[in-house]
């Protein structure tokens, strides 16, 4: 283990480190506990000047107004109407995909998955105009078909690689004999291949579903009203409308924030593999 | 007999069975490719060729294109505002790399083994799940003159606060701490999962050698860290230049323009109520598009030549 653990190094030195561990946290976070506590206070706290003190009592009304007085509702509704197409849409593509470009042997195989991998580190300005253009002929502009639709273009990407390179790390065996046996090569694939997908397509769905919850670009791009806005562009306009009203846009960015962070650490051990996959050899 | 005879008759029912029994090998892999194909060519191999194709226009995005020839990439090399962006973007490139060491930086001192440590990493992890709108808005309260906390810190200090995001001297800087926050976050738990491979035997071994310290970090643990170090130099040059939200978000590119990047004036001339300008918003985007794709072939030769090594 690298560095030596602490356990064998002196006990000042232990000291210090359990001291430093919530010090460096804490430090770290701040930006977020300070918004976390703006959330609640009463916004007579803020006119008052107590910016950084405790709140003077714990204004949950901030989240009540928030949800009252702005379509919040409705923007995190439509995040999940994007997401969540998306998620499955993308998922079950790069399952065939990977399946294709890891089990079989035949030409254009590397310069198909290549193809992959470099479109998903395209700069979004380079696609921007004619995906607009594209999905304004197509009469998906403002939908949340046209946003979800590109989503699970764009997503496809990523998750062929991804999930390539996990069947390629399955035991080959497997699919020989089946083969000798005679077994369709379709049926190979839903019943050998996708089962033992299963911790791979949990991870890439935890990872999919933050992304994609995440953007704001393409959400700018392709949605413009409050009927269809997901909640990173609804959050955008609603931080023009309450300018330096700070406990409102604590309270709805941390509404925002939500979804994802409860996806996280309930689904952390995935999460971690599936953004973590190659960071180790094998 | 009678297993002959289905044969026999299967055999005859049509050429199409037989066909795809044999072939079926050959033809599954287009068939599983097929979705995956005609979704990328449609949203993302098709529009990079039509981007490319449009920069030589002038388009409005409604009315009729009209042929300019390079005339809109003569404009850029002429333009003020593409300068600053293009100049804001090597900034953004350099100081993101600080994310990789950053995020080695705090592996280390979270790679030990004592109770709560697993809540630790994921606290400090934390910041990579939440929106970059959100963390715009988070650090724009963080620098917000009167109310922030970094102004009132920066007051407390100096005597006077410093409002980061509408100085033109700043908000470049104020903008890029915002983005590794969640960028250094990413790379600490690329290292924390490298960290955790690295073999025990050569570090006892280099321990045994008398290696301690930053050379052992230098000669033993870094070299085994290596495919972390190279994915979190990827994804940290990608979102680098990505770079997108935070500006929107935080600055709308201001001060008077100079915190704009690449990706946001492209955005702001094909997109915003500064004009539908389509034809150049596209050549500054397949400007960026190239930069980027001088390291997207270097990752993609590095990993092809580890394909073959394979």
């Amino acid at each position: 283990m690298f560095p030596i653990a602490i356990q064998k190094t002196s006990v000042p030195t232990q000291i210090l480190y359990k001291i430093a561990l919530p010090v460096a946290l804490i430090l770290w976070l701040l930006p977020l506990l300070g918004v976390a506590m703006t959330s609640l206070k009463p916004s007579s706290d803020l006119a008052a000047g107590n910016i950084f003190g405790l709140p003077s009592y714990l204004a949950f009304s901030n989240y009540a107004d928030v949800f009252r007085n702005s379509p919040i509702a409705g923007y995190i509704l439509n995040s999940f109407k994007v997401t969540i197409p998306t998620v499955i849409g993308a998922v079950a593509i790069a399952c065939m995909s990977g399946f294709a470009l890891a089990v079989y042997r035949f030409r254009f195989n590397l310069l198909i998955f290549f193809l992959f991998v470099a479109g998903n580190f395209v700069p979004f300005q380079i696609l921007m105009v004619p995906v607009r253009d594209l999905t304004v002929s197509t009469g998906l502009y403002n939908t949340i078909t046209g946003l979800a639709l590109f989503h699970i273009a764009f997503q496809s990407g990523f998750c062929t690689l991804f999930m390539r390179n996990f069947i390629k790390g399955l035991p080959f065996e497997l699919i020989e004999s089946a083969r000798v046996e005679g077994v369709s090569e379709f049926r190979i694939f839903w019943f050998i291949v996708l089962p033992l997908m299963r911790p791979a397509i949990a991870a890439l769905s935890v990872l999919v579903f933050t992304f994609i919850w995440n953007d704001y670009f393409w959400a700018t791009v392709l949605t413009t009203s409050a009927a269809t806005q997901p909640v990173t562009a609804g959050l955008y306009s609603l931080n023009g409308q309450w300018i330096a009203q700070w406990q409102l846009v604590s309270a709805g960015s941390i509404i925002a924030a939500m979804p994802p962070v409860l996806m996280f650490f309930l689904m952390q051990k995935h999460f971690i593999a599936g953004l973590t996959l190659g960071a180790t050899k094998g | 007999m009678t297993g002959s005879a289905t044969t026999a008759i299967a055999g005859t029912r049509s050429g199409k069975p037989k066909f795809w029994k044999t072939n079926q090998r050959a033809l599954a892999p287009w068939i599983f490719l097929a979705p995956g194909i005609a979704m990328f060519s449609l949203y993302v191999i098709y529009p990079i060729i039509a981007s490319m194709w449009l920069s030589f226009y002038d388009w409005d995005g409604l009315g009729e294109k009209v042929w300019l020839g390079t005339q809109n990439y003569v404009e850029l090399f002429d333009d003020d505002a593409f300068y600053t962006s293009l100049k804001n973007n090597i900034i953004w490139l350099a100081l993101y790399m600080l994310a990789v060491p950053a995020g080695l930086f705090i592996a280390l001192f979270l790679n030990q083994t004592v109770t709560g440590i697993r809540i630790y990493k994921s606290l400090f992890f934390f910041p990579f799940v939440i929106s970059q709108v959100v963390v715009g808005l988070i650090f724009s309260w963080f620098y917000a003159p009167n109310f922030g906390l970094f102004y009132n810190l920066i007051e407390w200090i100096t005597g006077t606060g410093v409002a980061v995001l509408a100085d033109d001297r700043y908000v470049t800087y104020g903008i890029i701490a915002a983005g590794l926050w969640p960028q250094i976050a990413y790379c600490m738990i690329l290292y924390l999962t490298g960290l955790n491979n690295v073999s025990p035997d050569q570090i006892e071994a280099a321990r045994l050698d008398g290696a301690r310290g930053w050379r052992m970090l230098w000669h033993v643990i870094l070299p085994q860290l290596r495919p972390a170090t190279f994915i979190a130099v990827v994804v940290t040059v990608i979102g680098a230049l990505r770079s997108f939200d935070l500006v929107s978000i935080m600055t709308d590119g201001g001060p008077y323009g100079s915190s704009r990047v690449l990706s946001f004036y492209m955005f702001e001339q094909a997109l915003s109520e500064y004009g539908f300008r389509m034809g150049y918003g596209a050549a500054i985007a397949v400007i960026l598009f190239a930069i980027m794709m001088v390291f997207i072939s270097g990752f993609i030769w590095k990993m092809i030549r580890d394909e073959r090594g394979m």
